[in-house]
């Protein structure tokens, strides 16, 4: 559900197929018809933005008709946990929490969603479930009227499609069997595609599927590295393996108020402390050690808001942003409200864009899309931008390794070298540091201390052997510094005169694993949650090319944390620690051994026994249970309830997307609450809900053949030709009511402009029956733009800047437009 | 079938059996076509992994006299099993393009035209653009004393394509030297 991944993960799939085969059933739930649904037992046609409702339904299904995974829910899940009496539901509220404040659009007090605790601080419980303030009981009457009949009204989707989906996944569900969801963006980009998420969340945890061998969800990204550029990450809220960016909203002025609100007492993420100075030990070295760490946390930037790319783009645009650095990215045609982007990057002072070919964000200054394939050129002595755009090399150019989405790191080896002045990034950043770092070195300024203490020398002790560029740096040197290093080796000779050595990056022995990290100044490490990729000299884990370790391949490169490759593990035990069924059993615990094993790393303190139980006060792991699977909450359970992390709610709730032809079946309130509308802002203008001038639901998704907005497909004859233009899904119903036909031009408009595309009249796009009303739906692929060897008009110029609240992502998946024959006047 | 025409040959002149033993005789092969196979024979064979989805399946690029002549899927991949989709086949002409840029285009503001560059004169600009705009918009604390030590003025965006090692770095120099705030690339997490 939410996604086609036939076709945007297809060789993914193909295990998919295989299982299928043998016997699986899949299921594809999905606004158009694709490859995906073709090759699934069944296919349901639901309405782009109703996701919450499906699998609300579903989640209130399993707790009527208890056909929920009775053991596990109970021991591994807050099912039993008690929630504080002032919380209040959008059943109490017509579709809000407590603690909204309509001034900011926020929850800005979180606090009636809290757990209720005893005088210790400790979550009270029923484990009979029959409190009515126990989160199971809470989300029965949260999800009361999320009925097959809501499904039918809100989804299009008949009450027999909808069972089906629910009986088998029961049904494939339990001891003996597992259900598997998988998930793109067609979930996530969406004003509330984190609670789409959590309701797939709480599904499978009452099903008793996460942590289990065939079991979990399965979150499809869609490029080579980002998981990468996430745990690593080039992020604007994240330091690296999830800790937070410093804020200064937060009480976070100080390292030790940091590590206070950022870390937590109990469960794994007790060690926060280690983590956090080993990584400004490792970007700032012995200046790390001043007062303690907290010289150098000072020196970290700290946020005052949200600068995330989009919200950022109208900084931009608001001639804010001087200087922008691209990195094989193209907003111009790749981010939501394109024309707004191009408009954007014609306010900069100055930008630098690293691609391997002329993509439209570097071309914005002298062309701009025109009829269907065609360009117009830009009035250039305009537009002020000075633009470097530098010649990047391939990723078989380099050496260096990408994340995949199973959290699995690959090493690829280096092929050729770039061509002509072509670099890599990793070349073009050291020696931009370096340059930099010469030019502030005379510097007494406070604020450029950073700069000047950060370590960096990654110098190569010999030519790379065969290249022709003598400058390269060592990439063998940063994936040590990010997997970790002892700066005080735990047990070492002192030097003779009573000092202790102190090791830099190049001599320091490995760390073996983030178990070695230190709060003490003793280690460094980039990336905790990557430490043992690299665990000593010649050996890189992510060049391991071994297939010798059954079907979970533990050989073959290394996924985090420490190799396991099923998060929670633990989970797929009973209480006990023996396998939920020999036909399932993946991780258990070994009696005379004493410790856990299986087919996996264990995702658990090795040695701790299923039976331990925490004394009163205990912290860290100890405070943890020996049946507490999910290790990195502070109560080691799974929450089907979230009482804190999420902005917009502690249960997913049904919201129209923020452009709707419907009202809101279940509350008056319309779409979700704490979403960012931007509502003052006249490049953003929405269609109102039910508004007759944008009344078909618009969604757009990939091809196999073209990839994003195009600057890595369509400079490639072998591709274009096998999808050589853009074009508009719609039904025979809307094409005949519109008189467009199969293969003429049509027209899409939305209040943020229109495109033209090829019309492809078919029955993938289906019409539905929404609340007595006939809706009709459109699908366009987003991946064409005005540069390379096929050119047309850019998706994106149509989709709005709505943005979900915790991540700032777009809503490109359900909004408004309206079709009609022919081309722009 | 020499044996059978031998009463016969042994009659004739010796130019005229050379001449009907031409006829039987097997094709001659030139030394060319002796020496064909595929063409990825004795290549070097480069492991890789594919650049475009995040599935990550395994590629063999295969390198003759320092040119990439071909890109396959790695059978050993337990991921792939030597398949790819057409993105991933296709990564060959992804890197191996006439349209690739080679030098360094350099666009001078309200300019109508590209200009080609060095790469030491466009590193030098680029990190005097940085620093001079970093001089111009750095903030070292809010009005109200809290302490930010960052600047907006400049913004980063990229970084899903890149490897791992790259993202690094650029998290490290960005914000970790110039306290650039804005770093951001194709995710949302």
């Amino acid at each position: 559900m939410g996604s086609n991944m036939a076709e945007a993960h297809p060789v993914a799939f193909a295990n998919v197929v295989t299982a299928k085969e043998r016997g699986a059933k899949v299921m594809h739930v999905d606004p158009h018809y694709s490859r995906t649904s073709a090759l699934a037992n069944l296919y349901v046609p639901t309405r782009a933005g109703s996701d919450i409702v499906f699998l609300g339904a579903i989640i209130r299904h399993l707790l009527e008709t208890k056909s929920y995974f009775h053991d596990y829910v109970v021991h591994y899940t807050n099912a039993a946990t008690l929630v504080n009496e002032t919380y209040r539901d959008p059943e109490d509220l017509d579709g809000l929490f407590s603690g909204y404040d309509a001034a900011t659009e926020t929850y800005a007090d979180q606090g009636s969603w809290d757990y209720e605790r005893d005088a210790d601080g400790r979550p009270l419980t029923d484990p009979t479930l029959q409190h009515p303030r126990c989160v199971f009981q809470i989300m029965r009457r949260h999800y009361a009227r999320y009925t097959p009949e809501m499904v039918e009204q809100v989804c299009g989707v008949p009450r027999e499609q909808w069972l089906q989906v629910a009986q088998t996944l029961i049904e494939n569900s339990g001891r003996e069997r597992t259900s598997a969801i998988c998930y793109a963006v067609g979930w996530t980009q969406q004003s509330k595609g984190v609670q789409i998420i959590r309701a797939a969340a709480i599904m499978q945890l009452l099903l008793g599927n996460i942590g289990r061998p065939g079991g979990g969800i399965m979150a499809l990204r869609g490029h080579a590295s980002i998981q990468g550029s996430t745990d690593v990450p080039t992020l604007y809220d994240l330091l690296a393996g999830y800790m937070p960016q410093p804020s200064a909203l937060l009480p976070q002025q100080t390292l030790d108020e940091y590590m206070a609100t950022s870390g937590q007492k109990t469960g794994w993420w007790s060690n926060f402390p280690a983590y956090i100075r080993s990584l400004l030990q490792a970007w700032y070295g012995e200046a790390a050690n001043e007062e303690d760490g907290n010289c150098s946390y000072r020196w970290l930037a700290k946020t005052v808001g949200d600068h995330s790319h989009l919200v950022t783009s109208y900084a931009m645009l608001d001639g804010k942003v001087k200087g922008y650095l691209l990195f094989g990215q193209n907003p111009a045609a790749g981010s939501t409200n394109s024309r707004m982007q191009r408009k954007a990057l014609e306010q900069l002072d100055w930008m630098v864009v690293r691609d391997l070919y002329e993509v439209e964000s570097a071309a914005f200054w002298y062309k701009q899309p025109g009829f269907g394939p065609e360009t117009e050129p830009v009035d250039s002595s305009k537009i002020k931008t000075e633009i470097f755009l530098m010649p990047a090399a391939a990723s078989t150019e380099k050496e260096g390794s990408f994340t995949n989405t199973q959290r699995l790191l690959q090493w690829r080896d280096k092929a050729v070298d770039p061509p002509g002045d072509a670099r890599s990034d990793l070349w073009f950043v050291y020696h931009l540091g370096k340059r930099l770092k010469e030019l502030y070195a005379g510097s007494t300024a406070p604020k450029d201390r950073p700069l000047q203490a950060l370590t960096w020398d990654y110098d190569r002790e010999e030519p790379e052997p065969g290249s022709r560029i003598d400058d390269e740096p060592d990439i063998m040197l940063v994936l040590k510094e990010i997997n970790g290093y002892y700066v005080l080796p735990p047990a070492q000779a002192d030097t003779g005169d009573g000092t202790q050595r102190v090791y830099t990056l190049r001599d320091a022995p490995h760390v073996p694993g983030f178990t070695a990290l230190k709060n003490d100044g003793s280690t460094a490490c980039g990336s905790w949650i990557y430490s043992g990729v690299y665990p000593e000299p010649g050996n890189n884990r992510a060049a391991s090319r071994n297939t010798s370790d059954g079907y979970t391949f533990l050989q073959w490169g290394f996924s985090w944390p420490a190799n396991r490759r099923i998060l929670y593990n633990r989970a797929s035990a009973d209480p006990q620690g023996r396998p939920w069924s020999e036909r399932k059993k993946y991780v258990w615990w070994d009696e005379e051994q004493k410790k856990w094993m299986g087919y996996d790393v264990p995702d658990f303190p090795l040695n701790k026994t299923p039976d331990y139980t925490p004394q009163p006060g205990a912290t860290g792991m100890d405070a943890l249970a020996g049946s507490d699977p999910f290790i990195m909450k502070p109560d080691g359970k799974g929450w089907l309830f979230a009482p804190k992390g999420i902005v917009d709610g502690p249960l997913p709730t049904h919201y129209e997307a923020a452009e709707s032809p419907v009202q809101n079946a279940l509350y008056h309130q319309q779409s979700n609450p704490a979403a960012k509308y931007f509502r003052n802002r006249a490049d953003n203008r929405l269609a109102a809900a039910g508004d007759p001038a944008y009344p078909i639901v618009i969604t757009t998704y990939r091809l196999t053949e073209h990839h994003v907005s195009g600057p890595m497909t369509r400079w490639m004859p072998w591709l274009n030709a096998l999808q050589p233009a853009l074009f508009a899904e719609i039904s025979p119903e809307l094409a005949a009511e519109r008189k467009i036909k199969h293969g003429e031009w049509l027209i899409i408009s939305t209040p943020r402009g229109e495109i033209e595309a090829r019309a492809m009249v078919t029955r993938r796009m289906r019409p539905l029956r929404i609340a007595g009303q006939v809706v009709h739906q459109i699908g366009l692929p987003f991946h064409w733009g005005f540069q390379g060897k096929s050119t047309g008009s850019i998706t994106n110029d149509l989709a709005h800047m709505v943005l979900e609240p915790n991540v700032s992502i777009e809503e490109a998946k359900a909004f408004t437009c309206n079709v009609r024959p022919g081309h722009i006047p | 079938m020499l044996e059978q025409r031998a009463p016969i040959e042994a009659s004739m002149p010796p130019i005229i059996s050379e001449v009907m033993e031409v006829g039987s005789r097997v094709q001659p092969f030139s030394r060319e076509s002796l020496a064909q196979a595929s063409r990825i024979r004795d290549a070097q064979v480069v492991k890789s992994v594919c650049p475009y989805c995040a599935v990550g399946c395994g590629l063999n690029v295969y390198v003759k006299d320092g040119k990439v002549i071909d890109i396959e899927g790695n059978p050993d991949s337990p991921i792939n099993h030597g398949t790819l989709c057409p993105k991933g086949a296709a990564t060959f002409q992804y890197t191996v393009n006439p349209s690739r840029l080679t030098q360094v285009l350099y666009r001078a503001p309200y300019s109508d035209h590209w200009e080609v560059k060095s790469l030491e004169w466009a590193m030098e600009q680029i990190a005097q653009r940085v620093k001079q705009t970093r001089e111009e918009t750095f903030v070292e604390r809010l009005p109200d004393g809290r302490e930010v030590n960052h600047t907006l003025g400049i913004a980063s965006l990229g970084g899903a394509t890149l490897d791992v090692e790259e993202n690094y770095v650029m998290k490290k120099l960005l914000t970790g030297g110039l306290g650039i705030v804005s770093i951001e690339n194709q995710a949302r997490i």
